[in-house]
C-alpha cells in the first residue's frame, strides 16, 4: 500500500468496516430476539405473548441488518460471496428455513385459531434454534476461512453452540429490562443458567482459534502486540463478570435492569473487535483479501454515496422507532 | 437425472414465485390501508377503523410472508448464479443496495410504529409511519424492477473484458422496458389486492359473518378492480409493443408464429410443437396479431424460426400468456358486473345475488394467478439469456452439486406449500370472526400506553 490516498484503496477497507458493522448490528439486534425465541417454551402463555411483544415491534427491521450484511458481501466483494456462500450453502439454507418459520410464527400465532397457536410457538421456537445453531456453525466455518478438516469442523460445532447460548444470554437480558414482575425474575434466572455456558465456551474459543489458525495466532501473541491487545479479553470478562454480579443482586430488578443486557452487547462489540483484528484484511482468512475481493471502485463509489445518506437516516429512524416503544413491554395490540 | 442448472433454476423460481405472491399484495394494500386511516379520520365512521384494523392483520401478515422469502431471494442472487454478480455486479449491485438502503429499512422500522405505536405517537406521525410503510413496499418494487428490467433491455453500460461497467445510471434505471413494467406491476399489485378485498367481502356474506365494515370494504374492492382493469389492460398492450421492440422472439412465442409472415392470425388456441416447430389445433382470428401488434393487418411479424437455438421455450409463454388474459377477462367482466349490481342494490351488500358473491369469493386470489402467469411468460421468455442477448443463464450457474441444490429445493418447497395453506387458511380464519375492537374507542393520546 502506498502512502497517498485513493478511492481504490479505501473504499474496500470503509465497505469491510460496514459490512462488520451491519454484521454486529444484525448479530446483537436479532441475536436477543433469537434469544428470546429460544427461551419462549420455559415460559407460561401469558408470558409467552409478553415476550414477544417485547419484540415485536422490531423484529423485521432487525433482520433488515442481515441483508444489508450479506448485501454488501454481495455488491462489494462479490468474489468472497461467492467462495463463502458456496461453502456453506447447506447452513444457510438452513438458517434460512429457521428465520422463515420463526418470521411468519409471529404473525400466525396471534391471528390463527387458537388451537393451533401450541403449534406456531414451536415453529417459533425451532426456527429460533435452526437460525442460531446454523448461524453459530457459519461463523466458525468464517473464523477459519473454511477450511477442511476434522479440526475444524469440530471447532465450527462448538461455536454452533456457544452462538444460540450467548443469544440466549442477550435475550435474557432483553426481558430484564423491558418486562416486570414474575417474567422479569424468570429471565434473569435464565440468564443465570446461560452466562457459564457463555463464559465457557467464550474461553474455549479463545484458547482454539490461535491453535487452529496459524495467522491468528502470530497476531495476537507476539510482543508488544499481546499487551497492546490484552483490555480486549480483560474487558470481556469483566463485563461477563460484571453481569453475573447484577444478576446475583436484587438491584438487576429495579433501576438497572438494563445493564446486565448493556454488558452483553459489550461483550458481542468486544468479540468483534477481536475478530475484526484477527481477519483484516482478509475478507477469507488466508485466502482473500478484501482488496482482491472488491468490485470496480466506480460501483463502490455509488453505493458510497448512497449509504453516506441513507444510513445515517436509518440509524435516525431506528433510534425513534426504539424510543417510541421505550420502556416495559405492554400488550401487544394493533391500533 | 436434473442437471444442477436446471435445479438452481426451479429452486430460485419457486422462491420468486413465492415470494412475489406476497408483495403483490402489500404493496397495493399498504396504500389502502392509509385510504381506509384517512375515511376512519374524516367521517368518524367506525366502519372504517374497523375496515383499517382487519386489513392491518392481514397486510402485517403478508408483510412477514414477503420479508422471509425475501431474505431468502437475497441470498439466492449470489449461491444460485455466482456468476451473474461477477459479470454484472457494477449494476446490479447498486440497484439491490439502494434497494436495502431505501426500503427495507423505512418499511420494516416503520412498520413497527404503524402496527404497534398507536396510542404512543401522536395520530398525525402515525399516519405518516403508513405512508412511509406503504411508500417503502413501492419504492422496493422501483428498484427490483428496475434491476429485472435492465436484464430484458440493458442499456448505459460498457463491456470490457466480458465485466459490465456502467455509463448512465439514468439509462440503466431508466431502460426501455422499465417504465411499462413498473406500471403493470403496479397495477398488478391494485387489481390483487381489488380482489382480495371483494373476494373475502364476498364470503363474509357468504357465511353470514358480515360485520359493519363489510360493505365498504367490497364496494372499495370493486370500484378498485373496475377502475383498474381498464388501465392494466392498455398498460399492457403497451408493455407488449415495447417487447416487440426489443424482445420480438418473446412475442413470436406467445403468439406462437414459427415462420416470419405478414398478416398473422391472433391465435384464441393451439398446441405448439417444438418438435414439428409448427402448432396443432390452431383456432385464431386472421390477421388479428399483426392488427394489435403492428396496427396494420398486413403487417409482419418475425417468427420463432429467425432464432433457432435463442429462443425461449414456446409452451410456457404460449399457455401462461392466455392464462393472465383469460384471468384479465374475468377480472373485467366480474368487478363491472358486480359494481353495476350492487349500485343497482342501492349499495346493499346483503341484496347481492349469491352466484355473484361465490364468483368473487372464488376470485380472491385471481391476483396471483393472473400475476404469476404474465411474470412466468416474460422471466422465461427472457431465455436463454439472463441478461437478454447478452448473457446466458448457463455461463453464470453455481458450481454447487446438483444433490445438494435438490436437497434444499425440496426443503423449501415444503416450507413454501404449507406456508400458502395456512395463510389462505389464517386469513379466512380471521374473515369469519368479529373484528376485535377497542371498547370504547379512544383517539390517540400521546404517551398512553395501549
Amino acid at each position: 500500500m502506498s502512502g497517498t490516498f485513493s478511492w481504490a484503496e479505501s473504499l474496500p477497507v470503509i465497505f469491510m468496516a460496514l459490512m462488520g458493522l451491519s454484521m454486529l448490528a444484525y448479530v446483537v439486534l436479532d441475536g436477543y430476539d433469537l434469544g428470546v425465541g429460544l427461551l419462549l417454551h420455559r415460559a407460561t402463555d401469558a408470558q409467552k405473548d409478553t415476550m414477544i411483544a417485547s419484540i415485536g415491534p422490531f423484529w423485521d427491521a432487525n433482520e433488515t441488518w442481515l441483508v444489508l450484511g450479506v448485501g454488501i458481501l454481495l455488491i462489494a466483494f462479490p468474489k468472497a460471496h461467492g467462495m463463502v456462500l458456496g461453502a456453506l450453502y447447506l447452513p444457510v439454507a438452513l438458517m434460512l428455513v429457521g428465520l422463515i418459520l420463526r418470521g411468519v410464527a409471529f404473525d400466525f400465532r396471534v391471528k390463527a385459531h387458537d388451537s393451533h397457536k401450541p403449534l406456531w410457538n414451536k415453529a417459533f421456537f425451532f426456527g429460533s434454534g435452526l437460525a442460531a445453531v446454523s448461524q453459530g456453525w457459519m461463523l466458525g466455518r468464517y473464523l477459519t476461512g473454511l477450511a477442511e478438516g476434522w479440526q475444524f469442523m469440530l471447532f465450527a460445532a462448538a461455536i454452533a453452540l456457544l452462538l444460540p447460548a450467548a443469544y440466549v444470554l442477550l435475550g435474557a437480558g432483553w426481558l430484564i429490562m423491558k418486562t416486570d414482575a414474575e417474567l422479569q425474575r424468570h429471565a434473569v434466572r435464565w440468564a443465570k443458567l446461560a452466562w457459564a455456558p457463555v463464559v465457557l465456551g467464550m474461553g474455549l474459543i479463545s484458547v482454539a482459534t490461535p491453535l487452529v489458525s496459524a495467522t491468528v495466532r502470530s497476531r495476537w501473541f507476539s510482543m508488544p502486540e499481546f499487551i497492546a491487545l490484552l483490555p480486549i479479553p480483560l474487558m470481556t470478562l469483566a463485563a461477563l463478570l460484571g453481569a453475573r454480579a447484577l444478576l446475583n443482586s436484587h438491584r438487576v430488578l429495579g433501576k438497572v435492569c438494563w445493564l446486565p443486557f448493556v454488558l452483553v452487547v459489550a461483550v458481542f462489540l468486544l468479540g468483534a473487535i477481536g475478530m475484526a483484528y484477527s481477519l483484516f484484511p482478509y475478507v477469507v482468512l488466508d485466502r482473500l483479501t478484501i482488496w482482491q475481493a472488491a468490485s470496480a471502485t466506480e460501483a463502490l463509489a455509488v453505493i458510497a454515496i448512497g449509504c453516506a445518506i441513507t444510513v445515517p437516516a436509518i440509524v435516525g429512524y431506528t433510534v425513534f422507532s426504539y424510543r417510541v416503544f421505550w420502556g416495559k413491554a405492554g400488550e401487544l395490540r394493533y391500533a | 437425472m436434473l442437471d444442477a442448472l436446471l435445479l438452481a433454476r426451479m429452486q430460485f423460481a419457486a422462491n420468486i414465485t413465492f415470494h412475489i405472491l406476497f408483495p403483490t399484495i402489500s404493496i397495493a394494500l399498504g396504500w389502502t390501508l392509509l385510504f381506509f386511516r384517512l375515511r376512519w379520520l374524516k367521517t368518524s365512521d367506525e366502519a372504517w377503523l374497523m375496515a383499517y384494523r382487519f386489513w392491518t392483520k392481514v397486510f402485517a401478515l403478508t408483510f412477514a410472508l414477503g420479508v422471509v422469502s425475501g431474505i431468502t431471494m437475497s441470498f439466492q442472487f449470489g449461491t444460485n448464479w455466482p456468476g451473474f454478480m461477477e459479470r454484472v455486479g457494477n449494476i446490479a449491485g447498486p440497484l439491490l443496495g439502494y434497494e436495502v438502503l431505501t426500503a427495507f429499512f423505512l418499511e420494516a422500522t416503520f412498520l413497527g410504529v404503524m402496527l404497534f405505536g398507536h396510542g404512543r405517537v401522536s395520530e398525525r406521525a402515525h399516519l405518516t409511519a403508513t405512508a412511509l410503510v406503504a411508500f417503502g413496499t413501492t419504492m422496493s418494487a422501483f428498484w427490483i424492477l428496475a434491476l429485472n428490467s435492465w436484464m430484458h433491455t440493458p442499456a448505459g453500460h460498457e463491456i470490457r473484458g466480458g465485466e459490465f461497467f456502467v455509463q448512465s445510471w439514468l439509462a440503466v434505471i431508466f431502460n426501455p422496458s422499465f417504465p411499462y413494467r413498473l406500471v403493470h406491476v403496479l397495477l398488478a399489485s391494485g387489481l390483487t389486492v381489488s380482489f382480495v378485498l371483494a373476494g373475502v367481502s364476498a364470503w363474509q356474506l357468504l357465511k353470514a359473518k358480515a360485520n359493519l365494515s363489510t360493505p365498504k370494504v367490497l364496494r372499495t374492492g370493486l370500484t378498485l378492480a373496475a377502475v383498474l382493469i381498464p388501465l392494466q389492460i392498455v398498460a399492457g398492450d403497451m408493455h407488449g409493443h415495447n417487447t416487440l421492440k426489443h424482445q420480438p422472439q418473446k412475442i413470436a412465442a406467445i403468439e406462437g408464429i414459427w415462420e416470419t409472415q405478414r398478416g398473422a392470425p391472433l391465435l384464441m388456441f393451439a398446441v405448439p410443437d417444438e418438435s414439428t416447430r409448427s402448432n396443432r389445433f390452431e383456432v385464431g382470428i386472421p390477421k388479428g396479431a399483426a392488427a394489435l401488434l403492428t396496427f396494420d393487418p398486413d403487417g409482419e411479424l418475425q417468427g420463432l424460426n429467425d432464432f433457432v437455438g435463442a429462443h425461449p421455450p414456446v409452451k410456457p409463454l404460449f399457455y401462461g400468456f392466455r392464462l393472465m388474459v383469460g384471468t384479465g377477462l374475468l377480472m373485467l367482466g366480474f368487478s363491472w358486473a358486480g359494481l353495476w349490481l350492487y349500485r343497482r342494490r342501492a349499495w346493499l351488500a346483503g341484496a347481492l345475488p349469491r352466484p355473484l358473491l361465490w364468483g368473487l369469493a372464488g376470485m380472491t386470489f385471481s391476483g396471483w394467478v393472473a400475476t404469476v402467469a404474465g411474470w412466468y411468460v416474460t422471466e422465461i421468455g427472457r431465455q436463454p439469456y439472463i441478461v437478454f442477448g447478452l448473457i446466458r443463464v448457463d455461463e453464470v450457474a453455481s458450481a454447487v452439486p446438483a444433490p445438494m441444490i435438490a436437497l434444499t429445493l425440496a426443503l423449501y418447497v415444503t416450507v413454501y406449500l404449507a406456508l400458502i395453506v395456512a395463510y389462505i387458511g389464517v386469513i379466512k380464519y380471521m374473515a369469519e370472526k368479529p373484528v376485535d375492537m377497542p371498547a370504547p374507542w379512544q383517539p390517540a393520546l400521546a404517551g398512553v400506553r395501549t
